[in-house]
C-alpha cells in the first residue's frame, strides 16, 4: 500500500473547478514529482492534502488512514510537514523561533536535539538564528522553511515550488538538500516548476495540467519523452 | 505639576491596560473589537455586585470581575466573530458594535441606569511621598499596569504559547501548517484581552466610582485611541499610547480647559496620525496582494 494516497481529488474555488479528479500516490521512500505550469493546480493539490483546503470530494489517505477531513493543524501530528510556496517563513520571530513554531508539536524534551540536527543541515541558520527571520535573503529562508518543517519529524516532506525566486547557485544547495533528506529516510512529494530540476532528482512524476493529471511515470523516462520536453523542458 | 503627572500617568496606566486589550485582539485576528470597552462595564458591575449584594472582600470581587469577563470574551468571540472569520471586515466591524449595544442594554436592564457607587478596593487612604499625597488607587493602578507590562512581554516573547501568538498574527495558514490550533490561539486572546479588561475596569471604578452601564464605552474609545496612538497591534505602543495620553488628558483638563480635555486628546491623535500613519512605535506593514 502507498505511503500517502490522494484518490479522485475535486477542489473548487467558489465556482472554478480547480482539480479534476486528481489521483496519486508517493511511496514510502520514494521522491515523487508534481510538476506542471502557473495555475495547473499543483499548490492547490498540496494545500487540499494538508487541509488548508477543503476537498469537495475524493479522499487522501496516509498510512492507511483517511486524513480529508482533518483540520489542518492535526496533519502534523500525524508526521507530514508542509513547506508551502513563498516560503512564509514568520519574519517578525528570529530564526530560533520559527524552528521552535516548527517543533510546536513535539515534546520540550526534544527540541534541543532537533535544534542541533537541522544546524547541522543549514549551518548558515545556526550564524543567524538571533535575527528577525524577515531580514534573511530568499534562499536562507527557504533554508528557514525546510528546516522549521524538519523540525517536526516528518515522515513525509510536501516541498511547493523550493526553487521559486532563488539564484541558481540556491537552487542547486536546496536540492542537494531534498536529496540528503531523501536519503536520510524522509519521502517527499516535491512541487516545481523547474521541472527538468525537479525530473533529475525524483523517482517518479505526474504532470498537472489545468487541474488534471495528464501524464504520470518514471522521471528519467519523462526526462527524455518529446512532448514533455517540449512544453516543459524548453526543449 | 508632579501631581498631575502622576494622576496622569495613573490615568495613562488604566488606558494602557484596555488598550492591550484592543492591540492583541487586533494583532491576532484583524479585527476592532468596539464591545471591548463594555467588557470593563460588566467587570466593574461583577466585583460591585460581589461586594455590595454578597458581601465578598474586595479581593474575591476582582477575581469574579476577571472570571465572569474572560468567559465573556470568549463567548462573545465563538458566538459573534468566529462565524465570521472569512467575512469582509466591516461585517465584523459592525457586529462588534452590535456587541457593545447588546452588553450596555444588558446591563440597563439587570442593573438600571441609576449609577452605582462604586467603593474601591483598594480604600481611601493615600501614600505620604514628602509634599505629595498619593491616593492609594493611584499607587496599585500604576503597580498593576507595571506588573501586566512585564509579564505579557514576557510571555509573548519568551513562552511557546506567547510565541505561537505572534505566529499566529503573522500569518495563520503557516502558523496551522506547525500544528498550531488557529482558533484556540484567537480564543486565548480574547480570554488575555477580556481578563485585563476586568482589571481595568476594577481599578477605573475605583478611581472614578460612578458606575452606569455606559461607564466603559469612553474609557474605550479612548484606549483604542491609545492603542492607534501607539501603533495597533504592538504591545509596547499600546502601553506607550496609553500612558501618554493619559498624561495630555490631565494636563489639558489642569491647564487649558476641563470642556476641551477630550478634544485635545483627539486633536493629538490626528496629528500623529498624520505625521506617522502607523502610529508612534507601530510598523509599516507593505500589504501582500
Amino acid at each position: 500500500m502507498a505511503m500517502l494516497e490522494v484518490k479522485d481529488l475535486n477542489v473548487y474555488y467558489g465556482l472554478i473547478h480547480a482539480l479534476h479528479d486528481v489521483s496519486f500516490e508517493v511511496n514510502e521512500g520514494e521522491v515523487v514529482a508534481l510538476i506542471g505550469a502557473n495555475g495547473a493546480g499543483k499548490t492547490t493539490t498540496l494545500h487540499t492534502i494538508t487541509g488548508l483546503l477543503p476537498a469537495k470530494s475524493g479522499s487522501v489517505v496516509f498510512e492507511g488512514k483517511d486524513i480529508t477531513k482533518q483540520p489542518g493543524h492535526k496533519i502534523v501530528h500525524l508526521g507530514m510537514s508542509h513547506v508551502p510556496e513563498g516560503r512564509r517563513v514568520f519574519a517578525n520571530l528570529t530564526v530560533e523561533e520559527n524552528l521552535r513554531m516548527g517543533a510546536y508539536t513535539r515534546p520540550k524534551s526534544e527540541l534541543a536535539g532537533s535544534m542541533k540536527e537541522v544546524y547541522e543541515w543549514f549551518p548558515r541558520l545556526s550564524e543567524r538564528k538571533n535575527q528577525a527571520s524577515g531580514t534573511l535573503s530568499g534562499g536562507e529562508q527557504q533554508m528557514l522553511a525546510m528546516g522549521r518543517a524538519l523540525m517536526s519529524k516528518p515522515r513525509i516532506l510536501l516541498l511547493d515550488e523550493p526553487s521559486m525566486g532563488l539564484s541558481p547557485l540556491f537552487v542547486g544547495e536546496i536540492f542537494k538538500i531534498i536529496e540528503k533528506v531523501s536519503a536520510g529516510g524522509t519521502t517527499v512529494l516535491l512541487v516545481e516548476q523547474n521541472a527538468k530540476k525537479a525530473l533529475s532528482i525524483a523517482d517518479r512524476a505526474y504532470v498537472l495540467e489545468t487541474g488534471n493529471i495528464i501524464k504520470e511515470g518514471q522521471a528519467a523516462e519523462l526526462l527524455n519523452d518529446d512532448s514533455i520536453k517540449k512544453a516543459y523542458l524548453g526543449e | 505639576m508632579i501631581n498631575y503627572l502622576i494622576t496622569g500617568i495613573s490615568l495613562g496606566s488604566i488606558y494602557a491596560i484596555i488598550a492591550l486589550g484592543y492591540t492583541m485582539v487586533y494583532g491576532i485576528a484583524k479585527m476592532l473589537n468596539f464591545a471591548h470597552g463594555d467588557v470593563i462595564m460588566v467587570g466593574g458591575y461583577m466585583s460591585f455586585c460581589a461586594t455590595a449584594y454578597l458581601g465578598w472582600s474586595p479581593f474575591m470581587g476582582i477575581l469574579l470581575a476577571i472570571v465572569v469577563c474572560t468567559a465573556l470574551g470568549v463567548v462573545v468571540e465563538r458566538l459573534a466573530y468566529k462565524p465570521l472569520r472569512n467575512a469582509p471586515a466591516l461585517a465584523v466591524l459592525i457586529t462588534a458594535i452590535g456587541v457593545s449595544y447588546f452588553l450596555q442594554n444588558a446591563a440597563l436592564l439587570l442593573w438600571t441606569s441609576n449609577p452605582k457607587t462604586f467603593t474601591s478596593v483598594v480604600g481611601d487612604g493615600s501614600v505620604q511621598l514628602g509634599t505629595l499625597q498619593i491616593p492609594y488607587v493611584t499607587v496599585v493602578t500604576i503597580l498593576v499596569c507595571l506588573i501586566i507590562m512585564i509579564g505579557l512581554t514576557l510571555f509573548t516573547n519568551k513562552t511557546k504559547m506567547g510565541t505561537a501568538m505572534r505566529a499566529v498574527s503573522e500569518d495563520k495558514g503557516a502558523a496551522q501548517l506547525m500544528g498550531i490550533n488557529v482558533n484556540t490561539t484567537i480564543s486565548i486572546t480574547f480570554a488575555i484581552g477580556s481578563g485585563l479588561a476586568a482589571i481595568a475596569g476594577v481599578l477605573l471604578c475605583s478611581a472614578y466610582p460612578m458606575l452606569t452601564p455606559t461607564t466603559g464605552s469612553m474609557p474605550g474609545i479612548k484606549a483604542f485611541t491609545a492603542a492607534v496612538f501607539g501603533g495597533i497591534g504592538s504591545i509596547p505602543g499600546a502601553m506607550l499610547g496609553g500612558i501618554l495620553l493619559g498624561i495630555i488628558e490631565i494636563f489639558s483638563k489642569a491647564y487649558i480647559s476641563m470642556e476641551l480635555s477630550d478634544a485635545i486628546v483627539f486633536a493629538v491623535l490626528i496629528i500623529v496620525l498624520l505625521v506617522k500613519p502607523s502610529g508612534l512605535l507601530g510598523k509599516s506593514v507593505r500589504e501582500k496582494v
